[in-house]
Parts: C-alpha cells; structure tokens; sequence
C-alpha cells in the first residue's frame, strides 16, 4: 500500500481547493469532506498541504539515515 | 524555459459573475449593493488549466486578478532558475495588485496550481474604481499593507536568518536516536520549529539536496551525506 497524504476528517471544511490543485487525482470529496483515493501517482509534491487552510491534509516526510 | 503554458493559452469566459462572492473579497468589504453593481459590470472572467502562467515576471501589468476557485502560486525565479514562493492565492484573494497601482512590470510571476477561474480588472479600471469609492480605496490600503507585512516577514527569513542551517540541524536531530521509530515531519512543522515560513523550508530543502546532504525520495528525506549535513549545521553560529 503506497504511503499516502494524512487527512484530518474533522478540521476539512469540504472546500475542495485540495482536489483542485491534486495533479493525480488522489483526492474526492465525499459527503463534504476531502477523502483519499490511493494512487502510485501521488509524487508527495505537499501542494494539498500548502493550499489547505485549516491543516486538514498533511504530508508528513519520514526522515532516516542513508543506512535505512 | 517556463514550466507550463503561457498565458495564451488562458481563456476569456462569459460573464457570470456572482455578486455574493464579490462581497466576500477583501477589496469589495462593505461596498453597497448598488457599488457593486456597476463594478460588476467592469470584471471579467478567465480561466486557465493547471500549471499555466497567468501573470509573467517583468511583463506590462494589465490587470488585478482575484481568485475565484482554485489557487495561484506567486513566485520569483533566479538566473539560475531557482524559485522562491512568495504567496499562495487562494479564493477571493487578490494578485498582481502591486504593478497595477504603481505602473510598473509584474515583479513575479503567478501559476495555477490547477484549474481556476479568475475575475480581472482592467488597471485604468481598477484605478477609477478606486477614485470613485474611498471605502474601496481604504480596503486596497488594507490589502497592501498586509502584504507588505507577509512580504517583509519573508525578507526577513532569506535575509537574517540561516534557515538552512537550522532546517540542516531539525533533520540531524531527527535521526540522533537510533530508535525503530521513523520520525516524520511536514513542512509546516519543520516551518514552525525553525521560526520560518513553509515556503522557505520547501527552498531550504532543495537546497540541500543540491548539496548532496539529503535527498528527497517522494516521502522520504534520507540523509546521504551526515557530515555535510553537520557543516551547514555548524555554518550558522
């Protein structure tokens, strides 16, 4: 299962600026709230972060060494 | 040599224009319904796909734009062709305000971050528009001074501030403890641990990628290179 951007369910207010800006179509609002559709096109470019204005949506970077 | 297609390639749309979300932009707050009317008649509407320069740096500036879906990425680029964010414009937020008032060329450029629907004004419009209502002409001084103060916040970060050390000194701290836990971080939370904008971590960590001391790997920062990633630590005291 590929990792896939977090979502807060209950900080979306459905405004849907994340879908629009999504160039893999990752992401659907169903029932007025912002859901995740997994997709190996996801290239973690945060852009649904940064337009989020209520930090419903984040993309989280593991960090690790080079060994790991 | 620009990442997305050119501003011809966006298109004049029929005039739909919707009064209540006119009210809702900063420029238009408290301006009567019957002002509004007439400003009405003075917008029109563009879109434009994702990815498509809407507003080129150093171009005449024709018009002020508000969003009216989707969102804008406003931005400087360097010789080298490096970017540096400088706002993202959401619904019924402005851009491009600066070069309408005061004449001169856009000073950045402005890309869609998907598909969007934009309302403009005309600058000798706009300029009428703002002879005519004080009350708007107050709301245009709100709207700049804000941005002046967004603006001298970032100055302040690429100036002043090593951000790249401290974003260096986050990513060590991160891996110190040889734990099973993977620690992870967004660029909010590295933003706010560093004391700067999310805008600067995100050219921060290119930057060092550049440097061989990290590489992004889709949701990965793997650190490559710990002893470099110590130097640019330690360059900052």
């Amino acid at each position: 299962m590929a990792e896939m951007p977090a979502i807060d369910a209950q900080r979306c207010d459905g405004c849907g600026l994340c879908v629009n800006v999504c160039p893999c179509d990752a992401l659907a609002i169903v029932d007025k709230v912002v859901t995740m559709i997994e997709t190996a096109e996801c290239n973690w470019c945060t852009d649904c972060e940064a337009v989020c204005h209520t930090g419903a949506i984040t993309c989280p970077f593991e960090i690790v060494g080079q060994e790991s | 040599m620009w990442p997305g297609r050119i501003w011809d390639a966006v298109r004049v749309r029929s005039m739909t224009v919707q009064l209540d979300f006119l009210k809702r932009i900063p420029y238009f707050s408290g301006v009567g319904l019957a002002d509004l009317e007439s400003i009405k008649k003075l917008i029109f509407e563009k879109t434009a796909d994702r990815a498509e320069i809407v507003v080129l740096e150093g171009e005449p500036a024709e018009n002020l734009f508000f969003v009216a879906s989707g969102a804008v990425r406003v931005f400087k680029t360097s010789a080298e062709g490096k970017e540096q964010i400088l706002n993202i414009v959401r619904p019924e937020e402005s851009f491009n305000d600066i070069p309408v008032f005061d004449g001169g060329p856009n000073p950045a450029s402005a890309r869609t971050m998907g598909p969007v629907l934009l309302y403009g004004i005309k600058r000798n419009d706009m300029e009428a528009i703002v002879r005519n209502h004080p009350q708007i002409a107050l709301n245009v001084t709100r709207v700049l001074a804000k941005r002046v103060r967004q603006l001298v916040s970032l100055v302040e970060d690429l100036s002043f501030r090593h951000v790249i050390n401290r974003i260096a000194k986050i990513l060590l701290e991160q891996i110190r403890d040889e734990t099973s836990h993977v620690p992870r971080l967004t660029q909010q939370e590295m933003a706010a641990m560093a004391g700067t904008a999310r805008e600067v971590v995100g050219r921060s960590l290119r930057e060092l990628e550049e440097q061989g001391a990290i590489k992004l790997d889709r949701h990965r920062i793997i650190i490559t290179d710990k002893e470099a990633l110590q130097e640019i630590m330690a360059a900052s005291s």
